[in-house]
């Protein structure tokens, strides 16, 4: 609990800003407890942490999907019903693809339009483009099922970016793929926010893929779920395959292993000796 | 003519054979697979069309069925087993081809009376099924009378609703909709609410109206669940519609295939109960046969099931 970084959130410009928020499950379980965070217009934020920590609960919470319990939560400084309006667009992107195995991977794409009412013209120029955004301009006619489960994750990538969202959510959406189609994604995913300037929310269980992706990593810990370090990456704009290797890189996978390794302690003695944190 | 349509499938399966094998070759990508492909085109082209895998199972229930009937005829010729008790297949089908108008007459009756059941039961089942899955609260009131519809037997209640309804055709119809209503509303709600959590958070995230989910989303994943309601529903109509026609007919009335069923019974003429009862069989296999080919049209591509 100490290394917690006491964070008042400018609300007025906060892409996101959190208050005081807790989350139980009526079966008592405490998903999340006091959180407190804020996140900046065109930042790249990753939440990092072991599985039961809350991070994905926090994103639904972002999302919309979840409510908190208690504390307040603002987006761009207003409440949940302003999101989806001009310059306060979203986008999520699911663990698994989500894509409707019915449709082909453009109509998979257009939903968001479709469901937005969006005139069919100008959805198909944005379908096409979103498509070739991710690399994908040859497979519009495809169905899900004929697609690599990277192409697969590509395809819900477009789907996500071809609503011009402001703000990107993203639920460990490359961990079941294999490391090299990983690494690929998250050098499009980067260079895909270099480009648009989007914010982003990166929610991950690798330190790696946060550290080479994020300019902020926000490391949470479980029992209960909260935030017990915001660590500044301060990495090159520009990051390619040379810097996963690199001296910097390395240096900030070590100190975010060694966070998450002596919380890990810290609360394992806690339970040992059946001290409550 | 047989021997020329037997050849003609025989070699459209070879190419078919030769075709699969180089689009495995293709999907592999791998130049070396080439040369076995063609080897095992070859192959599967000297081979004897009658040892093939697809021939061999697409022509192994009808051995069955012609050795079954050939046993059956020898057996009536050579024991001189009476028509009355048991007439042989030739005697069965020049019966069929003698009392053809009669017969078929009541087939269209039967027919009819299957299709607007069938007909009535998907689109009564649909909305049902629709309704149950706007709320809870409707279906938790409405579904244990769906059961109750269910369990009880149509034959236990024909004849009420024979005497109640006094129009018989409609009588006969609404006997073969209770049959068939329950496998398509109970298939429906469960496609209905067996959608995937991911996508329903998907449209919630994307603002969608209660509308929108469920004609762009609930419907579609219901379809797998629809058809396979729809498939059991099309035999049970034809079966509520001749258990109809039976309690009609011990009552004297009707015009259906059940009628004659009863009738020449009563009048010990075997043939003829037996083609009457042919007729029915293939009726069934008939309509199960277009549902399915409905279903493989509805799910082409996508679902498990037609792949």
């Amino acid at each position: 609990m100490a290394a917690t970084e006491t964070f008042t959130p400018d609300r007025a410009a906060s892409s996101l800003s959190v208050q005081r928020v807790d989350k139980c499950y009526p079966n008592g379980t405490i998903a999340l407890e006091d959180v407190r965070l804020a996140i900046e217009p065109g930042e790249f934020v990753s939440l990092l942490g072991p599985s039961g920590c809350g991070k994905s609960t926090l994103l639904k919470m972002f999302a919309g999907i979840e409510t908190p319990t208690h504390g307040h939560m603002r987006w761009w400084g207003q409440p949940f019903e302003t999101v989806g309006s001009p310059g306060r667009r979203m986008s999520m992107v699911f663990q698994e693809a989500t894509l409707m195995p019915w449709a082909t991977v453009a109509d998979n794409v257009r939903l968001p339009l479709d469901l937005a009412h969006v005139p069919r013209r100008e959805a198909a120029a944005r379908v096409a483009a979103a498509l070739d955004g991710v690399g994908l301009a040859k497979f519009g006619k495809a169905l899900p099922r004929e697609l690599s489960g990277g192409m697969q994750m590509r395809a819900s990538l477009a789907r996500a970016l071809v609503t011009e969202p402001d703000l990107l959510l993203l639920d460990e959406p490359f961990g079941a793929l294999d490391e090299f189609t990983r690494n690929r994604l998250d050098s499009d995913l980067r260079a895909l926010w270099q480009r648009r300037g989007m914010t982003v929310v990166f929610v991950t269980h690798s330190i790696y893929e946060a550290v080479y992706l994020s300019g902020r990593v926000v490391v949470m810990q479980a029992r209960p779920g909260r935030i017990i370090a915001d660590v500044p990456i301060d990495g090159p704009l520009e990051r390619d395959d040379a810097y996963r290797v690199s001296e910097p890189f390395l240096q900030h996978c070590k100190t975010l292993s060694e966070l998450i390794t002596d919380a890990h302690r810290a609360s394992f003695a806690n339970e040992e000796t059946g001290v409550q944190s | 003519m047989t021997g020329e349509v037997l050849a003609g499938r025989s070699g459209n399966g070879g190419r078919g054979a030769a075709a699969a094998s180089s689009t495995a070759a293709a999907a592999q990508g791998a130049r070396p697979a080439a040369r076995p492909a063609t080897s095992s085109a070859t192959s599967a082209r000297r081979r004897p069309w009658l040892q093939r895998p697809g021939v061999m199972k697409a022509l192994a229930p009808w051995v069955v069925g012609v050795v079954v009937l050939a046993a059956w005829q020898a057996w009536c010729v050579v024991m001189k087993v009476p028509a009355y008790l048991v007439p042989s297949p030739s005697a069965i089908v020049s019966e069929l081809v003698q009392d053809a108008p009669l017969l078929f007459g009541s087939l269209l009756a039967t027919l009819k009376i299957t299709l607007l059941a069938f007909a009535l039961a998907t689109l009564l089942g649909v909305v049902i099924a629709l309704l149950f899955v706007q709320s809870p609260l409707i279906e938790a009131s409405l579904f244990p009378y769906a059961i109750l519809l269910q369990v009880t037997p149509v034959v236990a209640i024909a004849p009420l609703i024979i005497i109640w309804v006094k129009d018989m055709d409609a009588a006969l119809v609404l006997c073969a909709t209770l049959v068939a209503l329950f496998p398509i509303i109970s298939n429906t709600a469960l496609g209905l609410r067996s959608v995937n959590p991911g996508l329903i958070n998907l449209f919630r995230i994307n603002r969608a109206t209660r509308w929108q989910t469920l004609v762009r989303l609930r419907i579609p994943s219901a379809l797998p669940y629809f058809f396979g309601g729809l498939r059991i529903s099309s035999g049970l109509s034809l079966i509520g519609a001749v258990v109809a026609e039976f309690v009609a007919g011990t009552g004297g009335s009707g015009a259906g295939l059940a009628y004659q069923i009863l009738q020449a019974g009563f009048q010990l003429n075997i043939p003829r109960l037996f083609a009457a009862l042919l007729l029915i069989t293939v009726t069934g296999v008939v309509l199960f046969a277009i549902t399915a080919w409905v279903s493989r049209i509805g799910l082409r591509g996508w679902h498990d099931s037609q792949l």
